[in-house]
């Protein structure tokens, strides 16, 4: 298992899911990815587009005006 | 929604796919505006998929869709909207999608008769085949009312399970979404690009008469979508924040714009689009944007302007009259 990062910060809806979606293909199953987020949309996308594509929401935290959303890729 | 559940009913593995131009309404004005910060922020492609249980694949189309919006082979609709070309590049997409990751055929919403542009009778068969989609393109709600497709005569979707809809009427798909246990669903009646509104239209083509070259980036179209715009000169435009989530979204773009913004009183963040802005201009800008401030009714507002090199200065200005700011500014 390995962690990586994704800077989404100024990108809106659906940017941020597009550009997570496009980053985890590229991870293996257990592979944790943390994204930096402004967009409050992506406090809702995020996670839903994990749990209809099988992967992991871990956890999402507000740091000032940034959310960082923490998600687990899953099996194919 | 109607037409996965529809084929889903037959056995079929269905996922989705959702194309993002950079002109979809739903999300970014509400990310970006204060007022709309309370609205539960839904993605509506997400959503649908997570009620059909099926997987959704977001595809960024930003680049490629400039072709359709700029070179539209089938013309305009009553705004900026290329409808049919619109329709044709997302099958040709599509059909991309299902080749490369092995799926049979495509599945739409579409409705014969449904949209004056892009769903007329005549212009389906023209649909399914200038995306090159041709007989894998399936339309569960209409097909009744259409050839029989390729999934419908291999088996692998039954003919007489499917529907015939037509027309503008809606009851018969609520009845349906209903039969479903469907009780929300997104806005049935389109309006989820901004090209069919007039005035984002309007601000395009302002915004290409006043450039070189009719093109776009992201930023120029996410920009459209903010403020009050005002052209008072032609080499200029102004952008004025119309409330708090307006100016946090546009600052952002202070390095890419002379940014204005009022020191001796409140007021909006403005931004300024053009080409050789001179001193003259920004002065006279400046004396607009105190208008929309809270010392329009001083004698004096002190603006202070940032070039994004980082040069600075302060203009000390008399808010310009109402009636000295001409109606055909406004863009």
């Amino acid at each position: 298992m390995s962690r990586h990062q994704l800077d989404a910060r100024r990108l809106l809806c659906p940017m941020p899911v597009i550009r997570t979606q496009d980053k985890v293909a590229a991870l293996r199953p257990g592979d944790q990815l943390a994204i930096t987020c402004t967009d409050p949309g992506a406090l809702q996308d995020i996670p839903a587009w994990c749990r209809i594509n099988g992967h992991k929401h871990i956890n999402s935290e507000k740091e000032g005006d940034e959310i960082i959303i923490t998600i687990e890729v899953g099996e194919a | 929604m109607l037409a996965t559940k529809l084929v889903m009913e037959q056995g079929v593995h269905v996922e989705g796919i959702n194309f993002f131009t950079g002109f979809c309404v739903e999300g970014h004005t509400h990310a970006i505006r204060q007022r709309d910060q309370k609205k539960q922020k839904r993605n509506n492609a997400l959503w649908t998929a997570e009620q059909l249980g099926i997987k959704l694949h977001i595809i960024d189309v930003i680049e490629e869709y400039k072709d359709v919006l700029l070179n539209p082979k089938h013309g305009y609709g009553a705004n900026l909207n290329p409808c049919q070309d619109c329709k044709t590049f997302m099958i040709h997409k599509a059909l991309e999608w299902i080749d490369k990751n092995g799926f049979d055929f495509i599945v739409t919403g579409e409705v014969v008769g449904q949209r004056p542009m892009s769903q007329r009778k005549d212009l389906m068969p023209v649909i399914a085949r200038e995306s090159g989609a041709g007989e894998r393109l399936l339309r569960p709600l209409c097909a009744k009312n259409l050839p029989a497709t390729l999934p419908e005569r291999e088996g692998w979707v039954r003919r007489e399970a499917l529907l015939g809809f037509s027309g503008r009427n809606r009851k018969p798909q609520m009845a349906l979404a209903a039969e479903y246990g469907f009780t929300d669903y997104a806005t049935p009646a389109g309006g989820c690009c901004f090209l069919t509104d007039k005035n984002y239209s309007k601000k395009v083509v302002d915004m290409w008469e006043h450039r070189p070259s009719r093109d776009y980036e992201l930023d120029d179209i996410m920009l459209l979508k903010v403020g009050r715009h005002i052209r008072p000169r032609p080499n200029f435009k102004m952008i004025i924040g119309r409330e708090e989530g307006e100016n946090k979204f546009m600052e952002g773009y202070r390095k890419q714009f002379i940014s204005l913004h009022q020191t001796s009183h409140s007021g909006p963040l403005v931004l300024l689009d053009g080409k050789d802005i001179s001193s003259d201009d920004v002065e006279m800008a400046a004396r607009i944007a105190s208008r929309f401030g809270q010392g329009r009714h001083a004698d004096s507002v002190t603006v202070h302007a940032v070039w994004p090199e980082g040069e600075t200065r302060d203009f000390i200005v008399t808010p310009m009259q109402p009636q000295e700011i001409e109606q055909a500014w406004y863009v």
